[in-house]
């Protein structure tokens, strides 16, 4: 394990007991990954992709082999407050303003008032989505609310960011959109983030390093280190090297029967 | 299956409480006894004193399954102190208005859901009448047709009729209109007639709203007869089991009619949920 | 036989009234929404008093609406000191407590879930119980004033608000919970912060259909032995002598104090749940 890796997977394993036998969702899972990196993971459902995200958050228990977040187990890393979770849904809650629901980790990590106000209003700046505070969730658009569930994650100034198909409700365009907004968020904050998506030309587009994953045990296929330049404008998914990389995507998963579930 | 352990436990839990709390209410009148003879009681003799009073404050459980047992078992059905001849009284009430007052109520919810004069008309007043005390009536329907010379079972089952009548209106209407706009257009694509729509539709579509009415309903018809039995010193039913027993201060009497009403009530909506269970079933509702 | 013309020809125009103003273009404003059903209200009343003029039918079994009203009228101070006994001393305390130590019994069992799955079958079993026949108990152990029947009220309310609680206190979704422990959240701060507002709507739920079950059981208690003043002693003394104006009168209060009692429930629920899509309109 390299000092610089920011989450460190050896032999991960988790499998599930259910009333039809023992479920591998995950099985030999090795990874590393480096401060800063953007990471995503893609395979179809039950491949573990979002298993494994759950597993860094602390939210699963894994029953083989070890991973650390920050040199920590995952949960010592979770009470280290060390990343935000934006999970697919946006799961605001209706009975907060958009201001409130931001600020509802800083109140249960203790902020003081002050820095509350403060944070809020920097995190919903860097979201685009000044001049929303007072609005309730369902007052707004499903883009906005999944901008101001990101702002929420932002908020207690976390290194890591954990996105479970953060925008796999979302319609074509407002996902476009939502893909650029995140790189520059990315580029501003220096962030090491891990996304699960199940779009081969999102993870393309988004990522520096793109896991390829299979079903029926969940494990890593492939491992793709993007060669596209940091600095992404959304036509660069018309270039030869994006399609290079996107045909490669393609590749790993049909040669882990990705397609046959 | 896996809440078996857990209910068995809160079951014993309450006898226990139960036979608690009747040492305690009852200990009070043991003590004066003893008081008075000018005896010292020993405490595990006021407890079992307290357990086989005859008329205690709070009877044990074990005095009101005695009491149950000899009030049905033991006595013909046929005798006035059998709790079997009382709770037929009161069930063959409940049972004849909660049938007419659920009739009356799907045909109304039938034309509240066709006619749009009748739907603004009486809707409002059928929900707000879930928000008054309407059995507050009760007492003055027993007495008007008595005076008028209709007594016995029909006063009481028309109490039992309204009681079901409004909650049976509300969910069924509920019921009939749950069909999507979606399906709503599927049968307009095909040119259906609106009994075609009711029938093949509306009517399939509500019968989930319509047992869980039928559950509120049985209980609430239930609850009008026993009320309805109240006034007038009526003799026979339930109600009259339970008012006579606090003339005269049986307690065993008063909690033995009390269970045979909750068993009652517990097999009335036990029935209507297994007609439940076994319609929506072979409709292919069944979660 | 003029009472009776009068009562069938305003009973048809109101009919026709009723079904073009339900036909018309306009019936999806307010003002016809509410103009409908206060018409057809006030034709059963005129109605009623045209037939009963008209056919003489004797006070003691129907008296008319306006025999009625002329009754509510003078006897406001005997109306007055009833609605206290039963309702404000009775209904609303028996309520108050019966509502609050559900809710704190649902929370305190919130952390068992052996203790949740005994109880709820059990609470939804004795839910669907007459628990209106431990009135005479009730009166025997806590005497005739209200304290017995805001005990009685106690036993009626308890077991559904103790379902709806608990139900509401399961219904926030497992996302937003999953939420909460990346947040590292106590237990305390996660029912205060999640679980108790997204439970709200259900614990609503269970206050509104208590309002009425409350006043039932207040009602219905004094038929059991009372003093001499409340609502269900009136209704059934008045009764034995025939007087049934007043009996109308009474049941008038009952109908009023019922509905104003769940419309002020209500009205709190539409500023506590503005957010749920049911009060978003």
């Amino acid at each position: 394990m390299t000092s610089d890796a920011v989450i460190a997977a050896r032999d991960l394993g988790l499998t599930f007991q259910t009333n039809d036998g023992p479920v591998h969702a995950l099985k030999d899972v090795n990874l590393q990954i480096a401060r800063g990196d953007f990471v995503s993971f893609i395979g179809p459902s039950g491949c573990g992709k979002t298993t494994f995200l759950r597993v860094v958050a602390g939210l699963e228990e894994p029953t083989a082999g070890q991973i650390t977040v920050n040199g920590m187990s995952p949960d010592e890393a979770r009470r280290a407050r060390a990343y935000g979770y934006v999970f697919q849904a946006a799961g605001l809650f209706p009975w907060r303003t958009i201001a409130g629901n931001v600020k509802l980790p800083l109140e249960i990590m203790g902020f003081t008032r002050a820095e509350q106000e403060k944070r809020v209003k920097k995190v919903l700046q860097l979201v685009d989505l000044e001049g929303f505070e007072r609005k309730f969730p369902w007052q707004l658009s499903g883009g906005m609310q999944q901008r101001a569930s990101i702002a929420r994650a932002l908020a207690f100034d976390a290194d890591i960011l954990l996105m479970d198909e953060p925008f796999g409700a979302l319609d074509e365009i407002v996902r476009d959109h939502l893909n650029e907004q995140l790189l520059k968020l990315w580029a501003r904050t220096g962030k090491t983030i891990a996304f699960v998506t199940h779009s081969i030309p999102e993870a393309v587009y988004l990522s520096t390093k793109i896991v390829v994953m299979s079903p029926r045990p969940g494990r890593i296929h492939d491992v793709i280190e993007s060669p596209l330049p940091r600095e992404r404008p959304l036509d660069i998914r018309d270039t030869p090297e994006f399609l290079e990389v996107a045909h490669r995507v393609r590749e790993g998963l049909r040669a882990g029967h990705a397609y046959e579930g | 299956m896996k809440s078996i352990l857990p209910i068995l436990t809160v079951v014993a839990a309450i006898i226990v409480l139960w036979y608690g709390a009747a040492v305690w209410l009852n200990s009070k009148w043991v003590y004066d006894q003893a008081a008075r003879a000018g005896v010292e009681v020993s405490f595990s003799e006021v407890v079992k004193q307290t357990m086989n009073q005859e008329r205690p404050k709070l009877p044990a459980p074990h005095q009101v399954a005695a009491e149950l047992w000899k009030t049905t078992v033991e006595k013909k059905i046929t005798s006035k102190r059998s709790l079997i001849f009382h709770s037929w009284i009161t069930l063959s009430a409940t049972l004849l208005g909660f049938a007419i007052g659920t009739g009356l109520g799907i045909l109304l919810a039938v034309g509240i859901v066709h006619n749009r004069a009748m739907d603004m008309s009486v809707m409002p007043w059928a929900i707000a009448s879930q928000t008054i005390p309407i059995i507050a009536i009760a007492p003055m329907i027993i007495v008007v047709l008595n005076s008028v010379g209709i007594q016995g079972l029909l006063p009481k089952a028309i109490i039992s009729a309204y009681l079901s009548f409004f909650p049976v209106v509300v969910g069924m209407v509920k019921g009939l209109r749950s069909p999507g706009m979606m399906e709503l257009d599927q049968m307009k694509t095909w040119n259906a007639s609106p009994a075609q729509t009711f029938w093949k539709l509306r009517l399939p579509a509500s019968m989930p709203y319509l047992f869980a009415s039928l559950k509120v309903g049985i209980a609430a018809s239930l609850v009008g007869a026993i009320v309805g039995e109240l006034p007038t010193g009526a003799i026979r039913g339930l109600g009259a089991r339970l008012l006579s027993g606090s003339y005269y201060g049986q307690t065993v009497q008063i909690w033995a009619a009390l269970l045979a009403a909750a068993i009652l009530a517990a097999g009335l909506v036990g029935i209507v949920g297994l007609i439940q269970r076994i319609t929506l079933r072979r409709m292919g509702m069944a979660q | 036989m003029s009472w009776l013309l009068f009562a069938m020809l305003f009973w048809v125009v109101a009919l026709w009234v009723n079904i073009r103003l339900a036909n018309s273009s306009l019936s999806e404003t307010r003002a016809v929404k509410l103009a409908v059903p206060v018409i057809f209200g006030v034709t059963v009343l005129v109605v009623w008093e045209g037939v009963v003029r008209g056919l003489e039918v004797p006070p003691v079994i129907l008296p008319p609406p306006s025999a009625i009203a002329v009754k509510f009228a003078t006897s406001l101070p005997i109306l007055w000191e009833d609605f206290v006994q039963t309702f404000i001393k009775g209904t609303l305390t028996g309520y108050i407590l019966g509502c609050g130590s559900a809710v704190a019994v649902a929370i305190a069992i919130d952390r068992s879930d052996f203790l949740q799955r005994g109880l709820l079958p059990v609470g939804n079993f004795i839910a669907a119980l007459p628990i209106i026949g431990t009135a005479p108990i009730m009166v025997m152990w806590f005497g005739f004033d209200w304290q017995s029947k805001a005990a009685v009220v106690v036993a009626m309310v308890f077991f559904p608000m103790l379902v709806n609680t608990v139900q509401g206190l399961a219904a926030s979704e497992a996302m937003q919970r999953d939420l909460m422990k990346t947040y590292s959240a106590s237990y305390w701060q996660t029912l205060l912060k999640l679980r108790l507002p997204a439970a709200m709507p259900f614990i609503f739920n269970g206050l509104k259909i208590s309002t009425t079950l409350a006043l039932i059981g207040a009602i219905v208690a004094e038929f059991f032995g009372s003093p001499i003043r409340g609502m269900g002693f009136r209704i059934s003394t008045e009764v034995g002598r025939l007087a049934l104006d007043m009996v109308w009168a009474e049941i008038a209060v009952a109908a009023i104090a019922g509905s104003v009692f769940y419309g002020a429930v209500a009205l709190i629920e539409k500023g506590v749940t503005f957010w749920h899509p049911s009060q978003r309109g």
